[in-house]
Order: C-alpha cells, then sequence, then structure tokens
C-alpha cells in the first residue's frame, strides 16, 4: 500500500485513456451536438424566416384584394355613367326626331291649308262673281267694278 | 480466518516485484479494464450514432458529455481543447472504478480464489483504493497544470508567481515557500482525498462483511445476516452517493487548477 512502480503503468494508462476519450466518444459525439444544435438553429431560424414571409404575403394579398375592389368599383361607375349617357342621348335623339318630324308634318298641313283656302278663295269670288252678274247682269259691268269685286274677293 | 487477517487479505494487493518496482497486478488490471471498457462502448455507441432524436443509450451519454461541459465551461476561463476531454475521462473513469467499491466485497476475490484454485489468492477490486490510481491521476493533472502555467505565464511569469506571491516584492523568501506548498497540496490532496474516501469506504463494506462472517456463530446467524444485509444495503447505498461525488470533486478540482494555470496572476 505505498507508491511504487504501479504509480507509473497508472499514468501511461490516464494519458492513453485521455487519447481514447477524446478520439472515440468526445470527439464525435461532441461534434454531433454541435451539429444538431447548428441544424436546430437553422431550422428555427428558417421558420422564423417563413412566418415573416407569410405576413408579409398576406399583407400583400389584402392589398392586392383591396386594389382590385376599388377598381371593379371604378369601372361599375364608370359603366353606370356611361350606360346614363347614352340613354340620355338616346332620348335626346329621339326628341329632335320627334320634333322634326312633327314641324314637317304641320309645314305641310299649313300649306296644304293655305292651297285649300286659295282655292276656296277663287272659286267663291267666281262663284260671287257668277251669281251677282247673273243678279245683275245689266246693270254691273265687269270692268267697271273691278274694285269692287276685288275688295269683295279679298273679305272672303 | 480472524478479523485482522481477513482485513489484511482484503487490502493487500496482488503484488509481484520488489521495492519500489512493484507491480499492483489487480490494480491495473481492473483499472485498465474498466478503460478498455470505456473505449469500447464509446465505440460501439460511435458506430451509430444518431444525428436527429437520440435514442435511450445515445441520449444518457448526450446527458453526461452535456453535464461535463457544462461544468468546464462554468469553471474554466478561456478556450483548451484538452480541458474537457480530460475532465470526461477522470469523471467516467474515476466513477467506473470507484463502483467497483460496492461489487460485494467477498464475490469477486472469492470467484479468483476458485479458479485459480489459490486460497491465498489477493485480488483487491477498487483501483481507487490504491494510493498508486489516485496518485497517478492527480500527478497527471499536477504535470498539466505546470505545463499550461508555463504556456501561459511564460517561464518567467511562471518565476514570478513563485516570487511575488502572494505577499508582493518585499516578502520573497517567504512567498517561494508559501507558493511551492500552494503548488504541492493541489496534486496531493487531489490525490489523497480520492484515495481517503474510497479506502474508508472499503473499509467499512469490510467490517459490514465481518458482521455476518465472524460474529455469527450457530443460532446467532438468524440475527446477525439480516443485520449484515440491511447495513450493507445502507452503505451501498450512501456509498453511491459518495462514489459520485468523489468523481465529480476530482474532475471539477481538476478543471479549477487548470482554470487557474490560466489565469494571468495580478501583480502584487
Amino acid at each position: 500500500m505505498s507508491i511504487n512502480a504501479t504509480l507509473l503503468i497508472q499514468i501511461i494508462a490516464f494519458v492513453l485513456l485521455i487519447w481514447f476519450v477524446n478520439k472515440v466518444l468526445w470527439g464525435p459525439i461532441s461534434k454531433l451536438m454541435e451539429e444538431r444544435q447548428k441544424r436546430i438553429a437553422d431550422g428555427l431560424s428558417a421558420a422564423e424566416k417563413g412566418k415573416r414571409e407569410l405576413e408579409m404575403a398576406e399583407k400583400r394579398a389584402k392589398e392586392v384584394l383591396k386594389d382590385a375592389k376599388e377598381q371593379a368599383q371604378n369601372i361599375i361607375g364608370q359603366a353606370e355613367k356611361r350606360a346614363n349617357e347614352i340613354v340620355d342621348d338616346a332620348k335626346t335623339k329621339a326628341q329632335e326626331e320627334a320634333d322634326r318630324v312633327r314641324a314637317g308634318a304641320q309645314a305641310e298641313l299649313a300649306q296644304e291649308v293655305a292651297a285649300a283656302r286659295e282655292q276656296l278663295r277663287s272659286e267663291v269670288a267666281q262663284l260671287a262673281v257668277a251669281g251677282a252678274g247673273q243678279i245683275l247682269a245689266i246693270e254691273i259691268d265687269a270692268a267697271k267694278h273691278q274694285d269692287l269685286l276685288d275688295r269683295l274677293v279679298k273679305q272672303i | 480466518m480472524g478479523t485482522v487477517e481477513y482485513i489484511q487479505h482484503h487490502l493487500a494487493n496482488n503484488a509481484i516485484g520488489e521495492g519500489f518496482w512493484t507491480f499492483h497486478l489487480d490494480t491495473i488490471f481492473v483499472s485498465v479494464a474498466l478503460a478498455a471498457l470505456i473505449i469500447f462502448v464509446s465505440m460501439r455507441l460511435g458506430k451509430r450514432l444518431e444525428t436527429g432524436v437520440p435514442s435511450g443509450f445515445q441520449n444518457g451519454v448526450e446527458g453526461v458529455l452535456d453535464f461535463v461541459s457544462g461544468q468546464v465551461r462554468d469553471t474554466f476561463p478561456g478556450k483548451n481543447a484538452l480541458i474537457a476531454p480530460l475532465a470526461l475521462t477522470i469523471f467516467l473513469w474515476v466513477w467506473l472504478m470507484n463502483f467497483m467499491d460496492l461489487v460485494p466485497v467477498d464475490l469477486v476475490p472469492m470467484l479468483a480464489q476458485m479458479i485459480t484454485g489459490n486460497p491465498d489468492f489477493h485480488l483487491k477490486l477498487v483501483p481507487t483504493t490504491d494510493l498508486n490510481t489516485a496518485m497517478a491521476m492527480s500527478l497527471t493533472v499536477f504535470g498539466l497544470v505546470l505545463f499550461y502555467n508555463i504556456k501561459v505565464k511564460g517561464l518567467w511569469g511562471f518565476i514570478k508567481m513563485f516570487l511575488f506571491h502572494p505577499f508582493g516584492k518585499w516578502f520573497v523568501p517567504f512567498n517561494i515557500v508559501m507558493t511551492l506548498i500552494e503548488e504541492v497540496s493541489k496534486p496531493l490532496s487531489l490525490g489523497l482525498r480520492l484515495f481517503g474516501n474510497m479506502f474508508a469506504g472499503e473499509l467499512v463494506f469490510l467490517l459490514i462483511a465481518l458482521i455476518g462472517g465472524t460474529l455469527a456463530v450457530g443460532i446467532g446467524a438468524l440475527f446477525w445476516a439480516p443485520l449484515q444485509a440491511l447495513l450493507d444495503l445502507g452503505w451501498l447505498i450512501f456509498h453511491l452517493l459518495v462514489i459520485t461525488l468523489q468523481s465529480f470533486i476530482f474532475m471539477v478540482l481538476t478543471i479549477v487548477y487548470l482554470g487557474m494555470a490560466h489565469t494571468e496572476m495580478d501583480d502584487h
């Protein structure tokens, strides 16, 4: 139970064991644990990145949707305006056409009335002259009373 | 067999050689076998390491490694790739050698005596109850402490540590003595603490074993044998704590001493 050469053997055994432990146990496993740590860290950061990207995409999707809605609203508004315009236009045109047609018809009517009146007037004058001539065949000279006859024609 | 002979028989090593050149064959055999066990299991494990989710045994080993590297991180300043494997080696090897203490004291020597057919065959199973093993490790650590002291502080810095520490330049001779005692006491206390604890623990196991062995005669065995079993169980459970604590202390002190070797002394 005293110090002897066993000490030297044990020192050698100890040093060798340190070398072996470093080689076959500490080295591989600590490397593996480091790798795993790195992988977990990478995974976590990737998940974080994915989450951020998803948030951004959602935001962008919302914006796009809002834009589309606004645009659709605009288009609908414009279309309604345009439709109103077209209807108004058609109405005005129809009104104008109707006015024109009515004006034409009235003018024709007036012309025909005037022509008929003229014809009637001259016929009545002839009738009156003929009647008066028959009654006053002697006394009345057509040439002499031309003034009177004209005045009569106008009064009719 | 008398009590004194029984204990002496159990505390004697199976030795060959004379004087200094004596080799304790049992100590060397058991410690090397346990070292081989560590290496063998490590290699077996190394072949089927899983990077993903570790299972069962690998998980346990990783837990031990994590614990050791945590201790190194907490206690050791700076970086040195040797410290963590060294600490792990100490923890595993010392624990396994201490664990031999929990094998029933008579079991393996009796087996060896039966196999060899020699009733006087000596086999001391616990290498750490041999002063040589404990001192071999503490001296190796001491050698590393000296090496890193000189490597980190430089030769002049190392000498300065002896000259001007702890009381400044006006107490140079006194400082030399103080620092010398301080430095030498490190490996001595490191080795002797382990040896003393394990030796005492082994002795208690032997004394408990004696209760049933020599005191029990005839009808008395009915009382003494259960008492022995009970005491043995109690001391076993307590000793399980002791062996773990001793290997942990050896490891932590190694880290601390090497850490001190890596720290620059403040000038006085």
